[in-house]
């Protein structure tokens, strides 16, 4: 039902975004297989778009991981594994797909608050990361801690910075380390970031001045209007000024790069996706014989046309936006 | 409808200011650009003072515009404040240095 709502309050911006495309947008392959492992987390961030949160129950089944790691050992494109959630680290089934992953030898790399980390249930995470060599992209929407704890709850910023000291201790964030730690800023507001070269500069300064903090790249993600975020649009009146600001800014050279294109997206079902913002919306890939991870088809897949709606406009707007930064 | 001296949706007409001196209009924003990109400033002193002087010359459209921005830089409110506060002392000096002028005369001409 909620997918429904989401999609109805889509459907009122006056322009769609089909209308700016001279025609269908098509993947390019198959390099990259997201895993959405399960909506629990630990937080219930104000603009979670999965609307995640410790009540959830979806969890992806050891099965269905099992069948991720078959599908990316037959496909040696899928060149990079990408586990997001909820908070991976809360499906007890990731430590040992991570392990089995790492010994594919493919690009892999968790999507973590990091404050999972503080809690000592779940401590060990950083030695399994170091350990299987896997890179960390860490969610930091502001360097401020009322910000920060703003958007993601009281206590977050502290604990996040707690456990990226020990992260940089073990490596993780330091130069010939091989151990690669990025963050992940996101507005905490109705308006969309700027440029990313110029906050990464301003996170560099701040986090190394105020708490000794290094870090490899940081990524500027423009919030899409999806889940809780799409809820604060419509509650807080700016809907409207939000999807024209993004409407305004689209840049058709954005398309080219978008992660949709090279990316499917697993739900914790084993259900396939363009990416994770259609996951939420219940849009499921387009090709009907492979909308599962039981018929991965990477023939099909790797030129299938990809489903649009409006919350498309936030990977299109301006330098572009991905679950891996901007686009430039 | 109502209908004002202001309207925000007339903040997106700021590109077209050009229109009827092409030439002027260029150099303006070629000016405008220059100016307010990062240099020896960062682009994030560069409009935090951008924001204090539209508050002092009550702009509506650039309140509007380096609000936004301050914000997609990551400036915090209390950043924005003290600027704001930096705009509202030089006015009040400005303002009471003027006072110079009329105590001289008062001075002069007063018996």
């Amino acid at each position: 039902m909620q997918e429904i709502r989401q999609l109805e309050a889509l459907e009122k911006y006056h322009v769609h975004f089909a209308e700016k495309l001279a025609g269908p947008v098509l993947a390019s392959g198959v390099e990259i297989l997201q895993l959405n492992v399960g909506k629990r987390c630990n937080l219930s961030c104000r603009h979670c778009h999965v609307e995640a949160g410790n009540e959830r129950k979806e969890m992806m089944s050891g099965d269905i991981l099992k069948r991720c790691l078959e599908v990316i050992r037959e496909n040696s494109g899928i060149t990079t594994i990408d586990i997001t959630g909820g908070a991976p680290e809360m499906n007890p089934s990731v430590k040992g797909f991570i392990k089995d992953a790492a010994k594919i030898g493919r690009r892999l790399m968790v999507r973590s608050n990091l404050a999972i980390l503080a809690d000592e249930d779940y401590a060990d995470y950083a030695e399994i990361y170091a350990d299987n060599g896997v890179e960390i992209v860490a969610s930091l929407p502001d360097c401020d801690e009322a910000r920060a704890d703003r958007q993601r709850g009281a206590g977050f910023f502290r604990k996040f910075i707690g456990v990226a000291e020990r992260l940089n201790e073990m490596g993780y964030g330091k130069p010939g380390t091989g151990l690669l730690l990025n963050l992940v800023h996101n507005p905490v507001g109705a308006y969309l970031p700027a440029l990313q070269k110029s906050i990464e500069e301003d996170y560099r300064t701040r986090l190394k001045s105020y708490h000794g903090l290094d870090f490899n790249a940081l990524y500027c993600i423009n919030n899409m209007p999806v889940g809780r975020y799409l809820d604060f649009l419509i509650a807080s009146g700016n809907y409207e000024d939000y999807m024209q600001v993004l409407a305004e800014a689209f840049n058709p050279a954005a398309l080219d790069n978008v992660m949709c294109r090279t990316m499917v997206s697993v739900a914790w079902d084993g259900t396939l996706y363009d990416c994770d913002f259609n996951q939420m919306l219940g849009l499921p890939v387009c090709p009907e014989h492979s909308r599962h991870i039981g018929s991965f088809d990477l023939k099909r897949l790797g030129n299938r046309p990809i489903a649009l709606h409006n919350h498309c406009y936030g990977c299109t707007a301006g330098a572009g936006s991905s679950c891996q930064g901007s686009l430039d | 409808m109502t209908r004002n001296y202001y309207e925000s949706g007339d903040l997106a007409d700021f590109p077209n200011i050009a229109e009827h001196a092409q030439e002027q209009g260029k150099k303006f924003f070629d000016y405008y650009g220059a100016s307010t990109s990062a240099g020896k400033l960062s682009e994030r002193e560069k409009s935090l003072i951008a924001l204090a002087v539209a508050m002092t010359q009550n702009c509506p459209y650039c309140i509007d515009a380096y609000t936004n921005k301050c914000l997609s830089l990551g400036i915090g409110e209390d950043e924005m404040m003290e600027a704001v506060h930096v705009g509202a002392a030089m006015m009040a000096g400005i303002t009471l240095v003027h006072s110079t002028q009329m105590r001289k005369i008062i001075k002069k001409k007063a018996m």
